[in-house]
């Protein structure tokens, strides 16, 4: 489809007073996504963003398309209803690591196993914002908050791992304020046929500051940051001397470096952006043991759901000719008074 | 006097009745429900006017013999109109002890009992709770008992197929059925065809279950059966000239739904999460492909409901459907519809309560639920169904109000109507009047706030439209412009418009009528929903006795009918039977201060017509 005008980033921008914090990584974003929009070539009025509750869901009411801003962890299934309705749209699920994790945690899984053709954004920052900063699914043990004074105790999610885990066949993970690289995987999302599902880390300025700083500091970024590419070797460092060796007697990856004790670049792992083994030791590596990968974690199409629910309707309808109400309740056995 | 009354006084003698109770009662393995599906479609073809009630336990398999395993199908066909399942049973098919001994407490004195002897065994009779044998004891001797073994029989008759013993047996219920047949003379034609559709694939199977039909029906042409165990000659009931089918109400509300579409020339998104008594409207949209209609089975109550909202959202009419548990978890999301103003229908086949409750049990106690459960001021039309084929007319309704309204609707049918089968005349569309849904275009001036002034109705403006993107949410909405606003006036305006918008309904339907009897007197039977056909015998029986009785069926619970008030100021007394502990009449009571008693039960069964009967003369004293 061709959008007849050239839309720019003023296109997709509401009159609406922007309410984050000062500071939130969801300005960043919403900067993002609102250049990338008119980059998609596409009618403006095909563009639906959904959300759930938290400060991430506030995301629709600006972005100058339609929107939606429902409940507490349902958006993804408020998304596969519009979908559903109309496989035509171009759906954007907007939600955060509680209101997909926590409390729509199922409905996210769901909607990736059904691999309905949604682009799930979800905006990791590891804590409650809109509630005033209780730790969340996400937050690493001891964090401490109104709820864990003391530091919670209990494990967090991996949201990439999760998604892999639910079946989905689009995993990328990218970063708050890299708007480049941000804009890469989103385009990869959204060209992508069936459930994406984008992980952004996310700094909460106010209850979970520099959470990301590791992997955010271009001063650390280099050490802790693994920035994937398909059919490239996995290099990283400050020096762009270490890399990412499979260890095939743990199956486990490690880190080399390169030049010690015999490794060179033919030793390291290369990205294989469809290989699901691979994709799920990926989602593994957590700093600062290890750089944490950004980019396409992976990323193996198939048919999306609402494309076979659409095809079974229409065999039907070719088998079962001309729909005739009457002639349906006609159907069956039947008998005459007079 | 009522046509079952007179069966008491002379069960024994009469061959020639004008209405007849049979119960199929045994193992929720026994196939009583497939018989009694066979009987009934026979007994329409025959031209009797019937009810059916089937009766079956949660358990899939429940242990062989066990009594909370008994599964029962009741058929009451007549020559006259036939509006319940019948209070008393005439002819009790009881397939082993467990099923007589459960069963055996609604069989008329002197009424006839069929029994599968070779069931009577030892084990079975203790665990049904037997001492003895109570087809040899005596215990039986004030009803006709014809004790046969039928399992002998079955397995002697479909001997020449080669069927192993345990598919030989299961052709018992076939051979009973052949039995009943014969004794209403009943046409075997229709039941053999579907044998036949049924077991296309295994035509031995399909052969032996003929088989066994037919041997039952021989077996009451020739056997010596008990003195004035013939025949019965049911004569045909008057019945309004047309096309029939038989229907549940199950059915007919799939049927409803679709016609509402086509009337309201929008698509459906039907959504829904498995759960008894109400996944069968799933599984009945789902064959209706060549329709507008997507189903989709989520993977919650929830999903369900958010999906058909989404789905409404994106332009095409959502619906979801579950009971009472379920409806429960869609309440959250039943309210961002109110709030939203998105058209949505819920439908509610209600069932036995609270929690897992009595999930194959009737029950009408979600009323409270449908008019009060959601948080905050969330006023949304709640309508009912009355019988089977009233499913389909209220179905179309809930369309109708939800696709002009721009609001959620909540329907309320329950399990007995969902289950229960009568003859249906196949309605015909285009006697309905069409009521297309407008879709906003225009990008001059809009607002996703804009509504109708006559109806309040907010305006639909679907994804694709070019020139009306625009965002909706659960946040408090500004009135003119629709976005997000924390203004105390504006959030009691936004209240009371919503309030008004549903009060406003009461305008756009019609106006309530007496069901039966005088406008005005001594005592009005309120009800709603399933209770009807009950209460209509009820009352039919009470007038003809001389009592000043009427009956009025309410199908809109909210907003209800604006005449309501004055035309129940008009009885000097108001009962209102319903399956809970007093819903409606709290309301009733409440709403327009009337002094009106209810009249409760919640046994997970359906009100008997002598229970309303005795209900109306004790408000009224015997005397009429």
């Amino acid at each position: 489809m061709n959008a007849p005008e050239k839309l720019t980033i003023k296109d997709f921008s509401t009159d609406q007073e922007v309410r984050w914090c000062p500071g939130c990584g969801d300005y960043a974003i919403l900067k993002t996504v609102q250049k990338l929009m008119p980059e998609l070539d596409q009618p403006k009025e095909n563009t639906v963003f959904v959300s759930g509750i938290g400060c991430s869901s506030r995301f629709p009411y600006y972005m100058e398309t339609y929107g939606f801003h429902t409940i507490h962890g349902r958006a993804p299934s408020i998304a596969t209803g519009v979908k559903l309705s109309n496989p035509d749209l171009d759906v954007w699920v907007i939600t955060g690591d509680g209101d997909a994790l926590s409390i729509g945690g199922n409905h996210t899984m769901h909607a990736l196993r059904r691999n309905v053709d949604l682009q799930i954004l979800l905006f990791n920052n590891q804590i409650y914002g809109l509630t005033k900063g209780q730790y969340s699914p996400t937050s690493k043990v001891g964090t401490k908050s109104p709820s864990t004074p003391d530091g919670s105790v209990d494990m967090p999610l991996n949201p990439c791992s999760f998604a892999l885990g639910a079946g989905a066949r689009f995993v990328a993970r990218s970063i708050d304020t890299e708007a480049k690289h941000l804009t890469t995987v989103l385009k990869r999302a959204h060209a992508h046929e069936g459930a994406s599902f984008v992980e952004i880390y996310q700094n909460c300025p106010v209850y979970n500051d520099g959470i990301f700083e590791l992997i955010k500091e271009k001063k650390t970024a280099g050490e802790t940051r693994l920035v994937l590419e398909h059919g490239q070797p996995m290099i990283f460092g400050t020096e762009r001397d270490k890399g990412i060796k499979l260890n095939a007697s743990t199956l486990a990856l490690e880190v080399v470096t390169l030049g010690e004790d015999g490794v060179t670049e033919e030793d390291l792992v290369v990205h294989d952006e469809t290989n699901r083994m691979l994709a799920q030791l990926l989602t593994q590596l957590r700093a600062p043991e290890f750089p944490e990968p950004v980019g396409i974690i992976y990323c193996n199409p198939e048919t999306a759901y609402e494309d076979s629910v659409y095809e079974q309707i229409k065999t039907v309808r070719e088998k079962k000719g001309l729909a005739d109400f009457t002639n349906a309740l006609k159907s069956g056995h039947t008998w005459t008074v007079s | 006097m009522s046509v079952v009354e007179k069966e008491i006084e002379a069960p024994a003698s009469s061959s020639s009745s004008s209405a007849v109770v049979v119960r199929f009662a045994g193992d929720s393995g026994d196939g009583m429900q497939l018989t009694g599906s066979n009987f009934t479609e026979a007994t329409a073809l025959h031209g009797n006017d019937l009810a059916t009630f089937p009766d079956f336990p949660a358990e899939i398999r429940a242990p062989a013999g066990a009594t909370f395993g008994v599964s029962a199908f009741q058929i009451y066909f007549g020559a006259d109109e036939v509006t319940t399942a019948g209070d008393d049973v005439d002819v009790l098919v009881a397939m082993n002890p467990a099923a007589l001994i459960t069963n055996l407490k609604d069989l008329l004195p002197g009424g006839l009992i069929i029994a599968d002897a070779d069931a009577f065994t030892d084990k079975n009779l203790v665990r049904a709770g037997y001492k003895e044998n109570p087809l040899e004891d005596g215990s039986l001797d004030g009803y006709r008992l014809i004790s046969i073994d039928i399992t002998k029989q079955v397995i002697a008759s479909v001997e020449p197929y080669g069927l192993s013993h345990k598919f030989a047996v299961r052709c018992k219920n076939m051979w009973t059925l052949g039995l009943v047949m014969w004794l209403f003379d009943r046409d075997r034609t229709i039941t053999i065809d579907n044998l036949k559709a049924k077991f296309k694939s295994r035509p031995e199977i399909a052969d032996a279950n003929v088989a066994a039909l037919n041997a039952g029906h021989s077996y009451g042409e020739t056997a010596e059966l008990p003195t004035g165990v013939e025949v019965y000659r049911i004569p045909r009931a008057e019945v309004e000239p047309g096309l029939y089918r038989n229907t549940t109400g199950t059915e007919a509300l799939a049927f409803g739904l679709i016609a509402g579409g086509l009337l309201a020339e929008v698509p459906l998104t039907f959504a829904s999460y498995p759960i008894t008594p109400a996944s069968s409207l799933l599984h009945s949209l789902a064959q209706y492909k060549e329709f507008d209609v997507v189903t989709f089975q989520a993977e919650d109550e929830i999903a369900a409901v958010c999906a058909a909202i989404g789905a409404s959202f994106g332009g095409t009419l959502g619906v979801t459907s579950s009971s009472g548990p379920g409806i429960a978890l869609k309440g959250e999301a039943i309210a961002l519809a109110c709030a939203t103003e998105l058209p949505l229908i819920v439908v509610n086949t209600q069932r036995g309560g609270p929690s897992t409750g009595m999930p194959t049990k009737t029950e009408q106690s979600d009323l409270n639920q449908a008019l009060f459960g959601r948080h905050a001021d969330t006023p949304m039309p709640v309508i009912s169904t009355a019988t089977p084929g009233d499913c389909f007319e209220v179905a179309i309704e809930a369309v109708r109000l939800a696709t002009k309204f721009s609001t959620p609707v909540m329907l309320l049918s329950d399990g007995y109507l969902a289950n229960a089968a009568e003859p249906w005349k196949v309605p015909d569309l285009e006697q309905f009047e069409k009521f297309p849904v407008k879709f906003e275009t225009n990008p001059d001036g809009f607002e996703p706030a804009n509504r109708d002034p006559e109806t309040l109705a907010r305006v639909w403006a679907k994804p694709g439209t070019k020139g009306l993107e625009h965002r909706i949410g659960g946040i408090e909405r500004d009135f003119v412009t629709g976005d997000i606003s924390y203004d105390p006036d504006n959030h009691q305006k936004m209240t009371d418009v919503r309030k008004a918008k549903v009060e406003g309904i009461s305008q756009h339907i019609p106006k309530q009528s007496v069901s039966q009897g005088n406008e005005s007197g001594k005592l009005a039977v309120v009800g709603w929903g399933s209770t009807y056909g009950a209460i209509r015998q009820a009352v039919k029986r009470c007038r003809a006795e001389g009592y000043d009785v009427s009956h009025i069926h309410i199908r809109y619970l909210n907003p209800m009918p604006s005449n309501l008030e004055s035309l129940l100021k008009g009885f000097d007394q108001i009962l209102v039977p319903e399956m809970n502990t007093g819903q409606l009449v709290d309301v009733l009571r409440a709403k327009f201060l009337v002094d009106a008693k209810g009249l409760n039960k919640v046994s997970g069964q359906p009100f008997k017509i002598r229970e309303i009967t005795d209900g109306i003369k004790a408000l009224m004293g015997e005397q009429a």
